[in-house]
């Protein structure tokens, strides 16, 4: 047998293990039959451990694929190795967009149910979870059919569930109508923390989509500095050459890692500087691609290469809007150590959904890129869990590399619901994967 | 399993009473290490060091006593140990030594021949009980206490130090053969520490504490450096007191 190296997007904690291609549902079953150990794993781009399993079996679900016909509502059928970037390119020429995109088009259906994704609208239409009608999954106990009505136990603890209640074969989802490849987007310009989050707080209830990027590295006055972004799909009223061309594919790539100094507080700070200097101070209904407001870094392929060897984690956190104040102490807690970190990336969440492990909670997330390095980086990043903790939030298990198993109980208070019914559908714990152990999640 | 800043949840201590070993142990659970098993040949040491571990944060500990003398031990104690971890191991810490009294020693075959059992016979036994688990995991990080002593053996410590070089050594074909395995090997040279088995030796330049040694071999883990110096000075003190000219090496380093 021979093993894969394989790692998340961080690039940090690498597995070796057996990696699998299943192409149907009975081949997911019969591997899963035969591993003492299995996950599934999409394209890679959880941040930490949750998509490999060390010394066990992975189940890549690329060759899961189809993607059905588009029904005259929305509603569409997709294999769970269908990337959004895939299903895109077969949908925006029809008029349907997905429901929610993360920052990044290179993600499974599976991968992106396995960690209920959100993005810029969860404010207003929640995370991808509250639009899946219906999905398929491989458990060892057998194949079986979930929705919100049927075994809506099982559904719920899959959503979000990062792949620990069975492998996810295909997914009924529901798409939403658009009427152009474009998104009139608006831009602000914040000089502090305070001044982004009282616009946000404001306006985004008049937005579908709305994020902010944050200068971390700055202090006193301008701490946080915020670039605001927010917008609309594009009607065809609003264009004079409507037209519905998918994103294309990306150009650039990053060749080699680069070396682990790069990206260090002076490149990073330079960076940030011109980042948010290029942005205009106010700009309205400027016309932009689906590709470039969604998903900008998928412009440039291997991107995590930039933090070199040792690569690099991300923080996201969420608290309630009483405890707004976190993410202004967690922006001090980092400029104040000096610990390196990129644009961090502001957002409101709207209410969470039923899922048992789903990340996002009413109120604020924020999303930090750390690259590893600085002796102080581990010690404050505990003290983050603290805080974050202390005001009732949680930090996000795909993108997590770090967190201790105490830390998730107390974050994802519904974590004994999940396991009782990951005991039932998985008695005798096969599922698993290095995040799962790392953070107790497998079962007893 | 180990997270993103090389920080274990299980780990086994061969050597598990040795002050280094403690230090090391101390830090890594204030970190996230849940579950110690500590190995030695002294359980009142090893409880002691349990106890230290416990308090520093780890949820459970283990001991299991043995004997380094008897290399023929060595595979059951590795197996020992990791049963009672009990799940998979993240880091095994081998730290097993013996200094011995060179001047006496150096006369007394028996004597000559226990230096060479604890520092490497017992060692190398039981580094390939490790390698087999932690290979068939298909994750792990090792970490092998050798020391400066290893890299020019000197007259006046040649059995111990040359005990140290051939583990050194060793280690480092070992450490290749683990490649593309998931399993890692790691070894620290530390210069001359104060614990208990220098107690009463006259002190040398770049003499530390253990603590500071623990420091270094926490960030040394982190980084993932093959080699870890401590401190990490005597890397560049070493390169070139090793190409001295053996009359200035036996003045230096033999006074």
């Amino acid at each position: 047998m021979t093993r894969q190296r394989l790692t998340g997007w961080g690039r940090t904690t690498p597995a070796f293990a057996d990696v699998q291609r299943p192409a149907s549902e009975d081949a997911v079953a019969r591997e899963m039959a035969l591993a003492n150990g299995v996950i599934a794993r999409g394209l890679g781009r959880s941040y930490g451990d949750a998509a490999q399993l060390s010394g066990g079996v992975v189940l890549d679900n690329r060759s899961l694929g189809g993607i059905g016909a588009v029904a005259a509502d929305g509603v569409v059928s997709v294999g769970a190795g269908v990337s959004i970037d895939e299903l895109l390119a077969v949908t925006i020429p029809l008029g349907w967009f997905v429901p929610v995109t993360p920052g990044t088009r290179q993600v499974t259906l599976g991968g992106a149910i396995a960690a209920d994704v959100h993005g810029k609208n969860h404010h207003r239409d929640g995370s991808l979870g509250d639009h899946v009608l219906e999905m398929r999954l491989v458990t060892p106990q057998g194949h079986v059919t979930v929705s919100p009505t049927l075994d809506p136990d099982l559904f719920w603890a899959t959503i979000g569930g990062m792949g620990l209640t069975g492998v996810v074969t295909t997914v009924t989802l529901r798409l939403h109508k658009i009427e152009t490849d474009r998104v009139l987007v608006d831009t602000t310009r914040h000089a502090n923390l305070d001044e982004v989050m009282a616009a946000m707080v404001a306006g985004d209830d008049g937005y579908r989509y709305s994020v902010a990027w944050v200068d971390c590295m700055t202090r006193g006055a301008r701490m946080g500095r915020a670039i605001l972004t927010r917008g609309e799909h594009a009607t065809r009223r609003d264009l004079d050459d409507a037209t519905l061309v998918p994103p294309a594919p990306r150009r650039l790539r990053v060749p080699f890692n680069a070396p682990s100094g790069l990206l260090n507080p002076l490149s990073i700070r330079a960076f940030n500087e011109l980042w948010f200097r290029r942005a205009p101070r106010q700009r309205e209904g400027d016309v932009q691609s689906l590709g470039s407001f969604f998903h900008p870094l998928d412009g440039v392929g291997d991107w995590n290469r930039l933090y070199g060897r040792r690569g690099f984690v991300q923080y996201q956190f969420a608290v309630a809007d009483a405890q707004a104040d976190v993410v202004v102490r967690a922006v001090e807690r980092l400029s104040s150590s000096r610990v390196p970190s990129f644009l961090a990336v502001l957002k409101r969440f709207g209410p969470a959904n039923h899922g048992l492990l789903s990340f996002p909670i009413s109120g604020w997330t924020l999303a930090l890129d750390l690259p590893i390095g600085p002796g102080a980086l581990p010690g404050v990043l505990d003290d983050l869990d603290e805080m974050v903790i202390e005001a009732g939030g949680r930090v996000y298990l795909a993108k997590d590399s770090r967190l201790s198993p105490e830390s998730v109980r107390v974050m994802y208070p519904r974590l004994p619901d999940f396991l009782e019914i990951k005991n039932r559908v998985d008695p005798r714990h096969q599922l698993a994967s290095d995040l799962a152990r790392r953070l107790h999640l497998v079962g007893e | 399993m180990e997270n993103a800043f090389a920080q274990p949840q299980n780990v086994v201590v061969l050597g598990g009473s040795s002050d280094i070993a403690r230090a090391i142990t101390k830090k890594l659970c204030a970190a996230r290490a849940h579950t110690v098993v500590l190995a030695g040949r002294n359980q009142n040491l090893l409880d002691e060091a349990a106890r230290e571990a416990l308090d520093y944060g780890a949820s459970r500990t283990d001991t299991v006593v043995f004997d380094a003398e008897d290399p023929a031990n060595a595979r059951d104690t590795v197996a020992r140990a990791f049963a009672q971890v009990g799940a998979h191991v993240d880091l095994v810490i081998v730290a097993v030594g013996l200094l011995g009294d060179q001047t006496r020693d150096q006369s007394d075959v028996a004597a000559a021949t226990r230096v060479m059992n604890v520092n490497f016979t017992w060692p190398v036994a039981a580094l390939t009980e490790v390698r087999n688990r932690l290979v068939a995991q298909g994750s792990g990080r090792i970490l092998v206490i050798s020391s400066v002593g290893a890299v020019r053996v000197r007259a006046s410590a040649y059995l111990y130090g040359g005990a140290k070089a051939g583990l050194d050594r060793l280690c480092q074909g070992l450490a290749d053969s683990l490649i593309g395995t998931g399993v890692s090997l790691q070894l620290v040279r530390p210069g001359a520490v104060r614990t208990r088995m220098t107690h009463g030796l006259a002190e040398v330049p770049f003499t530390t504490g253990v603590n500071e040694v623990a420091d270094t071999v926490i960030a040394g883990l982190e980084k993932g450096e093959r080699i870890i110096w401590s401190p990490p000075v005597l890397k560049y003190v070493y390169a070139v007191l090793r190409h001295l000219p053996g009359p200035l090496w036996r003045k230096v380093m033999d006074r």
